[in-house]
């Protein structure tokens, strides 16, 4: 297997780890807010924190390139200071983050309405304040649900490609992730590359898919 | 010695719950059958339900008064609570089930006395680093009020504590919960469906009969 393809497979790993560690705390808080609160126009935060789920991918990545480029306010607010996301490694995690952010929010929703809400009242009688709770109760019994979505949201940023290509690009080492790399390669006639690339990415899906099923087993018992 | 105001008056879907009594105890029993409104008259002291009407008081601390428009949330109560399947938390050992209260608030002078105290009484010794799946239903409620009394309330909830117990251990438990009130001065309101152990405990007794004070009949 060759330098390229091993950089490649590096990259897009630690961009996955980056964009599931970003997400996670951000899937955490949704998470909770609509587990244990209502509020007025809960349904419509439900459906639009769930519509890069059904939204193709491409379209996210349009939507992003438009957010993040020179034509928005958001892009000329970080234009201002010097920040460039678009086509560079920050459009890949912030591509990955899109994607698997509702993947990661339902899953940790369903470990936290699974928690018996009487744990919380208790230790409300003991002294601990909401947030204590939260960090003490809620979360550490949500655990596996928690675990499973950080598990899946890497899986999904590990492949992620259509927000990726239209956001970030497919910039020989800068932008190019295993997917990204596939494409670009059986493009330009480098079968023998893309087909490296896929044993990698196979190789990958397998042990995330594994290490949480394992998991799921450890927790059970 | 405590004078506790019960003023409670909360719907449900079975039956509305009405239940006033204004006494000096230091063990209140609730007696009646199950489903007689004992635990909701409970959930509502502990701040965990909210009455749709009432006041209730320990001494002059008002803890929740519809017509003052108080109502402390649970942390601020310093009630104790032991529910009738103890609740003890699955992911923490016996010994973090028992300070979890301690390193909720400003740690009171004293808890370590506390503990030692706490862990002699109710005989928990050798039982610290136990999970809390691996204890029995006996040793589960010991646990449980030990971690109540760590927060040193002002007063103590036991929801049918001996429910879950077998008739042999029932004979093992009420010592120690005897032992609260003589040693802790915890002033306990105890809910229970067993006159015996009511006779053998409490100083008071309001008996419920869906969701009302049938009479307030004074203990032997």
């Amino acid at each position: 297997m060759s330098a390229e393809t091993w950089a490649i497979a590096q990259f897009t790993v630690l961009m996955a780890l980056l964009a599931t560690a970003l997400t996670l705390p951000l899937a955490i808080a949704a998470g909770w807010v609509l587990a244990r609160h209502s509020f007025p126009g809960k349904a419509l935060v439900e459906t639009v924190v769930s519509l890069p789920l059904v939204l193709p991918p491409v379209a996210t990545g349009l939507m992003l390139l438009w957010l993040f480029g020179r034509r928005s306010p958001v892009g000329q607010a970080l234009d201002a200071i010097g920040i460039e996301v678009v086509f560079t490694w920050k459009a890949v995690v912030i591509a990955m983050m899109v994607v698997s952010f509702p993947l990661v929010a339902r899953s940790v929703r369903s470990g936290i309405e699974q928690v018996d809400r009487r744990y919380e009242d208790l230790a409300a009688t003991l002294g601990a304040t909401p947030f204590r709770i939260l960090r003490t109760v809620t979360l550490p019994l949500a655990s596996r649900g928690i675990i499973a979505g950080a598990i899946l949201g890497f899986s999904r940023a590990l492949g992620e490609f259509g927000a990726t290509i239209m956001v970030a690009g497919a910039i020989p080492g800068r932008t190019q992730t295993l997917a990204v790399g596939i494409y670009t390669f059986v493009e330009t006639g480098r079968e023998e590359a893309a087909w490296g690339l896929l044993l990698l990415s196979a190789l990958l899906a397998f042990g995330a898919i594994y290490a949480s099923n394992r998991l799921v087993e450890v927790r059970q018992t | 010695m405590v004078t506790l105001t019960i003023d409670v008056s909360l719907r449900q879907q079975a039956f509305d719950l009405h239940v006033r009594d204004r006494a000096s105890v230091e063990v209140l029993g609730l007696f009646g059958p199950s489903g007689s409104g004992k635990t909701s008259l409970l959930e509502a002291i502990a701040g965990i339900r909210t009455p749709d009407a009432g006041d209730i008081r320990v001494g002059d601390r008002v803890l929740f008064s519809s017509a003052e428009g108080i109502n402390l949330p649970p942390r601020e109560r310093h009630i104790g609570y032991v529910p009738q399947d103890a609740l003890l938390f699955p992911h923490l050992d016996v010994s973090g089930n028992l300070d979890y209260g301690v390193h909720s608030r400003r740690p009171l002078p004293g808890v370590a006395q506390l503990r030692t105290t706490l862990v002699e009484i109710l005989d928990l010794g050798p039982l610290l680093e136990r999970r809390v799946q691996k204890l029995s239903g006996g040793e589960k409620q010991r646990v449980a009020i030990a971690r109540a009394l760590m927060t040193q309330p002002a007063v103590l909830l036991l929801d049918e504590p001996l429910a879950g117990v077998d008739r042999a251990r029932r004979d093992r438990i009420l010592p120690y919960v005897l032992r609260i009130r003589r040693d802790l001065h915890v002033p306990l309101i105890y809910v229970t469906h067993d006159q015996a152990e009511l006779n053998a405990i409490a100083d008071r007794v309001l008996h419920l009969e869906a969701g009302r004070v049938v009479t307030p009949v004074a203990a032997p």
